[in-house]
């Protein structure tokens, strides 16, 4: 599957089906601050994502404000 | 995964909550979390107008999008820093948004009050860039509100800013700044409209979700600045610790408002003033943004 990641724009390519818990853990990416979108859809931590699937890992987490 | 509702599949699981919702009834909790907000502490009654600081961010424009589901009468304020790329494709967004909503918004830009955009204010003043931004903020935001006849002010603050605001204050025990903070800052001052944060209830990942799933056109790219801000830490500390415990952010920030905060707030006794140079309120005879031009008019000369 191809994952899409910023901060930098980047893009992965993993091998295999899993569930998003597992594809953010070995991604080393804290489940709250992304949000995992499949299409228009957003996708759970138990979903399991396939070889065919393009999903974004889109940050959420915004900074700097004082 | 099933929505807690309606057994549909779910969109979004919130642990805190021990909940799981389809993207209907994501988007029906999250109104009422924000309906939930506003009623507790009274923000405004309806029918006040109310102008929305938008930054072009999610968490701006889901507020502004909800509150005009809500039904008031609102308009945005853009603030344009002028940090080049990101201040275009910011303003651009808010712009489409409001036109595509046939809502007012109103624009104000930081060089024409402070003497140079926020890139070049940071680089003669020497203040971190977040703290230049912030002190221009609060003070324009406020202006502009007064200018154009609003007395109540929106802004997107969410969970988890202001549970990352906290800690901060805490880690330095600012006691000031912890008796300031709260979903609803009150007038104070004829000059000093009221502040709210009607999203306080809401985490970040939520008000993202929100926006994706309302099909709200928002920045998605961070602020330049913002990059290594001692807030951004904070924030990852405190998602560590939600990671391994569920709720601990909404239970730190909600324990403050209820349990400590009045402690805090008792403690504070200041004189507020006008200032001798522009009559904006301030604690002192010159206020902190006046002093701030004052220092990049004198280092960097005139802008455009």
């Amino acid at each position: 599957m191809k994952v899409t990641l910023r901060y930098p724009k980047r893009q992965v390519e993993i091998a295999g089906k899993r569930r998003v818990k597992d594809l953010l853990r070995e991604l080393d990416v804290l489940p709250e601050t992304v949000l995992v979108i499949r299409g228009s859809e957003l996708l759970t931590a138990d979903t399991v994502v396939g070889e065919d699937d393009e999903i974004e890992l889109r940050p959420v987490i915004s900074g700097g404000r004082a | 995964m099933k929505c807690r509702k309606c057994g549909d599949t779910a969109a979004l699981e919130l642990r805190r909550h021990n909940a799981a919702f389809c993207s209907p009834h994501f988007l029906e909790f999250f109104q009422k979390q924000v309906r939930e907000a506003i009623r507790h502490h009274r923000m405004f009654p309806p029918g006040t107008p109310i102008l929305v600081a938008v930054s072009g961010g999610k968490d701006s424009l889901a507020l502004w999008d909800v509150l005009l589901g809500e039904g008031y009468e609102t308009a945005g304020l853009y603030l344009d820093l002028g940090i080049s790329e990101y201040s275009v494709e910011s303003k651009a967004k808010c712009e489409a948004f409001a036109a595509a909503r046939g809502q007012k918004l109103i624009v104000e830009r930081v060089v024409d009050a402070v003497g140079a955009p926020i890139p070049e204010v940071q680089k003669v003043t020497r203040r971190p860039t977040c703290s230049a931004c912030g002190l221009s903020k609060r003070y324009l935001i406020n202006r502009a509100a007064l200018d154009h006849g609003y007395r109540v002010v929106a802004t997107g603050h969410n969970l988890d800013d202001e549970a990352a605001t906290l800690f901060g204050s805490v880690l330095h025990w600012q006691t000031e700044a912890l008796a300031r903070q709260s979903p609803m800052l009150e007038s104070t001052h004829p000059k000093l409209v009221r502040r709210v944060k009607p999203l306080y209830r809401l985490s970040e990942r939520e008000t993202a979700a929100y926006a994706f799933l309302r099909g709200i056109d928002y920045i998605v790219e961070e602020c330049p600045f913002s990059r290594g801000a001692t807030s951004l830490a904070h924030k990852e500390v405190l998602n560590r610790l939600e990671a391994v415990s569920p709720g601990a952010k909404h239970n730190f920030l909600f324990g403050f408002l209820d349990k400590a905060r009045p402690a805090f707030e008792r403690a504070q006794d200041v004189t507020l003033m006008e200032c001798v140079r522009c009559g904006q309120v301030t604690t002192g005879e010159l206020c902190a943004f006046c002093k701030l031009s004052d220092q990049v008019r004198r280092r960097s000369g005139p802008h455009a």
